[in-house]
């Protein structure tokens, strides 16, 4: 295939996206996802109250995916995302910075962190501004800790600690709060949201919101919810971040991205773990 | 950022060809060779081997495979579309439980996944099953 | 060596003799191909995991030989016959010489 027509076919899928409309049918709904056997997953439910109208269910990004996918999640062994889960969980316990501390001396165990992948990201009074975890982590790193050399917001060191954050909070429904403080990041995020970016003009409501449930050259198109993050993508053999995804969403419409970690990025997050409100944590999810 | 035509059919589009560079493919006869070798070009029966893998992968990087033969002494998978068409051999040791192993293997683009099985008295069994590649619609 | 080789397998913990017990393993390893290109354009060189053995009490249950097409952090799943109570010793051989084990117990009743 040559490049041309590489990139034109890349249109005429869109178009043959935007004319099919929500093809629900395609949706495998009922099935339900429980994790070892234990932790059970919402994967389809009610809209967040501001999407009503919108939507009638929302899905986790699970739901799109193939047995053979949503199978590697529901078991620890089985998904290669726990692999950086581990790798995670002997940073935490590992001393870093001047102080000598490592996160464990202040938080014991990655467990009492258990509510934080639910409900970020989250208003910071302190700094004043919305901060998603992978912030949090710099913050205790770079104020707390000593350390001189934090890690970069899209490091594999630090999406080994988001993903080990994840992990303990899997099973909790998300719920992270639109109003208050943060309602301005909010709002700025679901201006970016609904603009349209790149020579294709495609806002991420034109996939994800009007067209989830279709295919996309072969690809089925979830509702891009960030519940599942950090997600191990199969693409990557890696786990990924919600920025990184980001990034390359809007790459795909041949529009300029946010940079990894920025003001822009942080409210669009927020905006779209909104959208997943009642759905739960499912990081380190499996997704193509 | 500026974004060249160049970088996003790279970043976006290269799937079959993450792993493997260039999707060059293996010859028939490389195939054929990795086949005789194993084999020593014995005749293949078709039956007591089960290959299951999925009819559409999602992504040619991790494809779950299983295979089995019971009383087989050897299992090869090959993969007769990558540039180079092994993918592993299982060798049973006096202890295993089953003639039957699972792995997950990469696959550039949609092929066919051979199984061939030598059983202890010299004689071999095949199976073959074609799998379809997704191409993913959104890169990053 | 590789960085963050980790080695991971499940078996059970108990079982009747004679049992076959399913016996699961996964390592964090790149595969590095030798058939993928860097940023720069250059051939990443080749390292990957090229075998994996399992043992139990010393004799064989699997032997595996492996290519580049087995996936990043190479996972295989496959059954044990288990007539007395023991240890599994798991065996993975990477290209550059170095050799990751693991073990895992268990007890046959
Ligand atoms: C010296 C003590 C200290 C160390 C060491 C430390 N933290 Fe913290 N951490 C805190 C305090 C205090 C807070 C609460 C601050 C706030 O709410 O803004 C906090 C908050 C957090 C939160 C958010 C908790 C919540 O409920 O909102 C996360 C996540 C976190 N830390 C992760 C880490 C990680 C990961 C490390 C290791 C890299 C680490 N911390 C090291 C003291 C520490
Ligand atoms: C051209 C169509 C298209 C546009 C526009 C688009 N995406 Fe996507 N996106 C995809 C496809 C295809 C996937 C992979 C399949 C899936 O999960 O939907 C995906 C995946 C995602 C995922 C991962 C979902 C999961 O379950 O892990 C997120 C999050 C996401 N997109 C967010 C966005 C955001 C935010 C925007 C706007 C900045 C956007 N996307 C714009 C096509 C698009």
């Amino acid at each position: 295939m040559t490049r041309k027509t590489l990139l034109g076919g890349v249109s005429a899928a869109v178009v043959a996206v935007a004319a099919a409309g929500v093809g629900l049918a395609d949706i495998r709904t009922g099935d339900s996802l429980v994790i070892n056997g234990e932790i059970e997953i919402v994967t389809e439910t009610a809209p967040p109250p501001f999407l009503e109208g919108v939507f009638s269910t929302i899905y986790s990004g699970w739901v799109f995916r193939t047995d053979e996918t949503r199978a590697m999640e529901a078991d620890d062994f089985d998904n290669p995302g726990m692999l950086y889960v581990e790798q995670g969980l002997e940073a935490f316990n590992t001393a870093m910075g001047t102080e000598g501390n490592s996160c464990a001396t202040c938080h014991e165990t990655p467990e009492t962190l258990s509510t934080v992948r639910a409900t970020y990201p989250q208003w910071d009074e302190e700094h004043g501004t919305v901060q998603t975890v992978e912030m949090q982590i710099l913050e205790c790193q770079t104020e707390r800790m000593g350390v001189a050399e934090p890690y970069g917001y899209d490091s594999q060191e630090m999406r080994n600690m988001a993903a080990l954050i994840a992990s303990v909070g899997r099973g909790q429904t998300i719920n992270v709060a639109i109003d208050g403080p943060a309602a301005e990041t909010w709002a700025l995020g679901e201006e970016i949201y609904y603009t349209a970016y790149g020579q294709m003009e495609l806002s991420c409501a034109h996939c994800h919101e009007r067209n989830y449930g279709n295919l996309i050259r072969a690809d089925h198109l979830s509702q891009g919810q960030v519940n599942g993050f950090p997600t191990y993508r199969l693409k990557n053999a890696n786990i990924v971040s919600v920025h990184n995804r980001f990034r390359g969403c809007i790459r795909d419409t041949r529009g300029e991205p946010y940079a990894i970690g920025s003001p822009e990025f942080v409210a669009l997050e927020l905006y779209v773990a909104s959208r997943g409100n009642g759905l739960s944590v499912e990081g380190p999810a499996v997704r193509n | 950022m500026t974004q060249t035509r160049r970088q996003f059919v790279g970043t976006g589009l290269a799937v079959a060809a993450a792993f493997f560079g260039l999707p060059h493919i293996a010859s028939a006869a490389q195939l054929e060779e990795a086949i005789a070798a194993f084999t020593g070009g014995a005749d293949m029966g078709g039956e007591g081997i089960t290959l299951i893998a999925p009819e559409i992968a999602e992504n040619g990087n991790t494809v779950p495979i299983e295979v089995s033969a019971p009383g087989a002494a050897a299992i090869m998978l090959l993969a007769a579309g990558n540039p180079q068409a092994d993918v592993c051999t299982f060798n049973f040791g006096p202890l295993a439980g089953s003639q039957m192993a699972s792995t997950r293997i990469r696959l550039a683009g949609e092929q066919e996944v051979v199984a061939i099985a030598r059983m202890p008295d010299g004689t071999f069994k095949q199976a073959r099953q074609n799998v379809r590649v997704t191409i993913g619609g959104c890169g990053g | 060596m590789a960085e963050n080789v980790t080695p991971r397998v499940r078996v059970p913990r108990d079982a009747t003799a004679g049992e076959a017990v399913s016996v699961r393993t996964l390592i964090s390893h790149p595969m590095e191909s030798g058939q993928r290109r860097g940023s720069d354009g250059n051939l990443i060189p080749r390292q990957i995991i090229n075998r994996f053995t399992c043992e139990f009490n010393g004799e064989m249950v699997i032997d595996i030989t492996i290519d580049p097409a087995v996936s990043t952090n190479p996972y295989f799943q496959f059954d044990a016959t288990v007539n007395e109570s023991g240890t599994f010793q798991f065996t993975w051989y990477d290209d550059d010489g170095s050799v990751y084990t693991d073990t895992a117990d268990i007890a046959v009743a």
